[in-house]
């Protein structure tokens, strides 16, 4: 066990660090400090996509845009360690990859492992560049949770797929270019059995992206709706009805980088109860304030090494497991009492949301309503209790009445 | 960087797990806890034997001298047995103590018999109701000890105690040395939420007592040996807590209800995700704290005292939904749940209270922002 860089990893460090030192945009660190992870659209008069794209390329042409990544591909055959290093250093400025976390924590990765090479050759270096934004096209109206349940339908045509139907939650969809989409090509297998994954041209005929309106007020994400859209077959990921699998690798991939990135709210809100003023003094002086951060603290602390130690687990050769789940279930709960307990200290003006008169700029205000949805995302906190509890604890699976019944045998509820 | 422990440490503690289920098992822990017997003498010896008491102790000192992460497996796996041997007391405190303030002379007598188990040490400050270490009402005057501790760990078995005391007038504790054979001492078992750890009061009137470490400085060392101690008893935590999750999780195996095994039902499921959630929070941060304590670092106020909190509320956490998950039988004397919720409700006071220690980080967190 050692928490210190042997002489190897000191030298890496080195290197991100003098090439972040000459190459990052300094000038946004104060905007991006004040930023959540996923909302940066608040940044005056620049448009922050172009600012986004624009850091991935840099990175991208050093060889820093996606360092575990093989060489081959755009990386830089970093290990475990040394990727953990590149993100201890890039530090605030990770939040200008909030634009590409499809990218680089889903689609890539599932190209990487289930991709022909043509299709490699073709997709994955705009990938990590950022030249292409991605989306992913799982959940739909009547499949969430239960995403083995979609109903988008592609059906063979020609040399390729007709893709009718309608997604939902994608987020990004707006700005992409791709999408990783999971769709039904056999509705008379059972629910997991029919599926198929493919690669979709976000500007192919038929595709139209509306807008949803969160809870925050902002529109990260979207409804896609697809009419007659056409796919060639070679934009078709791995088998015909092996999507399951696929899909498979990529939720782990999702689950473990949500896991190893995710933001709690402790450091800020410990930073607020050290120069907040009560009426009975400095918010940190209490003694309750004290026991709420403690325990914050401990939970926080804990997700960080939990990372860690998964690092290790993967450097001795360890698939990551469901584990990681931990991490994002502890993180969406502390945020949103976080929250809460901030916004009760200001008391009355914890009401208050515009960022001139709140607290903190509405730090809090605003980490409040965004706060929801990390407990939904990515597998709901109940989901990954679920996985928890049935793939690292061995406890017997649910009930699942629909498991072996072919999908269009399956009775559909009224709505 | 590396996050986890060595091959070697984990076939010690393999080894260490060995031992205690054919040494140690759940009946020798209620011998203890329902007997006289103030420890289980035959799992200290054979601790001793396998140099496990000295693991952390110089060889100067007549230990193995491995180190921390040895000792802090070994004190896993005995939480995961909840051993009744008087290891916090003695090797937790008594020889961390010896080993921070302790002059040379002092730690020749005394370290190498803690390494062989001859030497059973304690460390009384509390006395009575005032809990906080630093109301201290026993005194020194001369070299001659007056005053009453309690609870004492181990105190009914101890050969010598650290006793905190005012030194005449001052305001500032310090530290004294008393062997508990002397002329003088009273002691008188006291029962506790855990009877399988023995405690007592300690009453002394007019005894022989040697100072250790410098005058006034008794309040600063015992709360840096409390720092040590605190990431050896994490890892007896995250023992017992990890030992109380697999009971619940095989009863919920195995128990049937409705027509189905109860672990199938997502209201158990999730109590027992939300163990393994505390469990392996606990387990990272005592896994930093086991390298602070180890390679010196500056960072061990902080680590050990959030090894602690989070320690403290994952065994909480799980000796209680296991009693919950295992219903009526759970609540039985016969049923072992019920050591499992006194140990982790003992162990959460044994070393101050949770709400000191929260108290704690936050202050060292503070100081390492400004620092």
């Amino acid at each position: 066990m050692d928490f210190d860089d042997t002489p190897a990893e000191a030298a890496f460090r080195d290197a991100a660090r003098s090439w972040i030192e000459a190459n990052a945009p300094h000038e946004l660190r104060p905007w991006l400090e004040r930023s959540a992870y996923t909302t940066l659209s608040a940044c005056g008069a620049t448009d922050p996509v172009a600012l986004q794209k624009d850091w991935q390329k840099r990175k991208y042409d050093a060889g820093w845009a996606c360092v575990h990544w093989p060489r081959r591909y755009g990386g830089r055959d970093a290990s475990a360690v040394e990727r953990l290093i590149w993100e201890q250093e890039e530090g605030v400025f990770r939040k200008l990859g909030t634009l590409f976390i499809i990218n680089l924590g889903i689609s890539g990765p599932t190209l990487m492992e289930c991709g022909t090479d043509a299709q490699k050759a073709a997709l994955l270096p705009a990938c990590v560049s950022g030249e292409h934004v991605w989306c992913q096209l799982f959940s739909e109206p009547s499949a969430g949770s239960d995403l083995a349940g979609l109903r988008t339908r592609a059906e063979r045509a020609r040399d390729g797929w007709i893709v009718n139907g309608q997604k939902i939650w994608t987020s990004g969809a707006h700005d992409a270019d791709w999408g990783l989409l999971l769709a039904r090509t056999d509705p008379t297998q059972p629910k997991h059995a029919g599926l198929t994954m493919f690669v979709l041209k976000m500007s192919s005929p038929g595709v139209t992206v509306r807008p949803i309106r969160t809870i925050h007020g902002t529109s990260e994400f979207n409804e896609v709706f697809f009419t007659d859209v056409y796919i060639p077959d070679d934009q078709r990921l791995g088998a015909v009805n092996n999507g399951w699998r696929v899909a498979l690798t990529t939720l782990m991939n999702e689950r473990l980088f949500a896991g190893s990135t995710i933001p709690t709210g402790f450091e800020e809100l410990f930073h607020f109860c050290a120069a907040f003023a009560t009426q009975t003094g400095l918010a940190i002086d209490d003694a309750r304030v004290k026991s709420r951060l403690a325990q914050w603290a401990a939970r926080s602390s804990g997700i960080r090494y939990t990372a860690l130690r998964a690092i290790s687990q993967e450097a001795r050769g360890h698939t990551p497991g469901p584990e990681h789940s931990i991490s994002k279930i502890v993180a969406g709960s502390m945020m949103q009492e976080i929250a809460m307990f901030a916004l009760d200290l200001q008391a009355e003006a914890g009401i208050l949301a515009d960022t001139q008169q709140a607290a903190d700029a509405a730090r809090f205000q605003a980490m409040l309503m965004r706060s929801p949805a990390t407990r939904i995302l990515g597998g709901t906190d109940e989901i990954l209790r679920n996985i928890i509890a049935e793939r690292v604890l061995g406890l017997p699976p649910d009930i699942r009445v629909d498991k072996d019944v072919p999908f269009n045998k399956i009775p559909v509820a009224s709505r | 960087m590396n996050f986890d422990f060595s091959d070697e440490q984990k076939e010690l503690q393999r080894s260490a797990r060995r031992m205690l289920e054919k040494q140690c098992p759940m009946q020798r822990v209620r011998a203890v806890l329902e007997g006289k017997d103030n420890f289980d003498r035959a799992t200290w010896s054979t601790l001793a034997e396998m140099g496990l008491c000295g693991a952390a102790i110089p060889p100067a000192w007549g230990g193995l001298g491995a180190g921390y992460l040895e000792l802090c497996v070994i004190a896993e796996e005995l939480g995961r047995a909840l051993a009744p041997v008087p290891f916090d007391s003695t090797v937790c405190l008594f020889a961390e103590i010896i080993g921070l303030a302790g002059s040379d002379q002092q730690k020749s007598l005394y370290l190498p018999r803690v390494a062989q188990g001859t030497l059973i040490g304690t460390v009384a400050w509390a006395e009575s109701r005032a809990v906080a270490s630093d109301a201290i009402h026993s005194t020194v005057t001369g070299g001659i000890l007056s005053g009453m501790k309690c609870p004492v760990m181990d105190g009914g078995c101890a050969d010598l105690a650290v006793v905190v005391a005012h030194e005449a007038q001052d305001t500032a504790p310090t530290l004294f040395l008393v062997e508990l054979g002397s002329p003088g001492v009273r002691r008188h078992p006291v029962e506790t939420l855990d009877p399988s750890r023995k405690h007592v009061l300690l009453n002394f009137q007019g005894v022989q007592a040697e100072r250790l470490g410098p005058r006034g400085g008794g309040l600063e060392i015992l709360s840096r040996a409390f720092d040590r101690a605190a990431v050896l008893v994490a890892f007896q935590q995250i023992g017992g807590a990890e030992r109380a999750l697999e009971m619940a999780r095989s009863y919920a195996q195995q128990r049937a209800a409705f027509g189905r095994p109860i672990g199938s039902f997502q209201a158990i499921k999730h109590m027992l995700a939300d163990m393994l959630v505390s469990l392996t929070l606990a387990r990272s941060n005592a896994c930093y704290a086991a390298w602070a304590l180890e390679s010196g670092s500056a960072d061990l106020p902080v680590a050990a005292a959030t090894a602690r909190v989070s320690a403290t509320a994952a065994f909480q956490h799980c000796s209680t939904n296991n009693i919950q998950v295992h219903g009526g039988i759970g609540f039985t004397w016969e049923f072992d749940a019920h050591l499992f919720y006194r140990r982790s409700n003992l162990l959460a006071l044994s070393l101050g209270p949770q709400s000191q220690w929260e108290a704690k980080l936050i202050d060292r967190l503070r100081a390492r922002n400004v620092a």
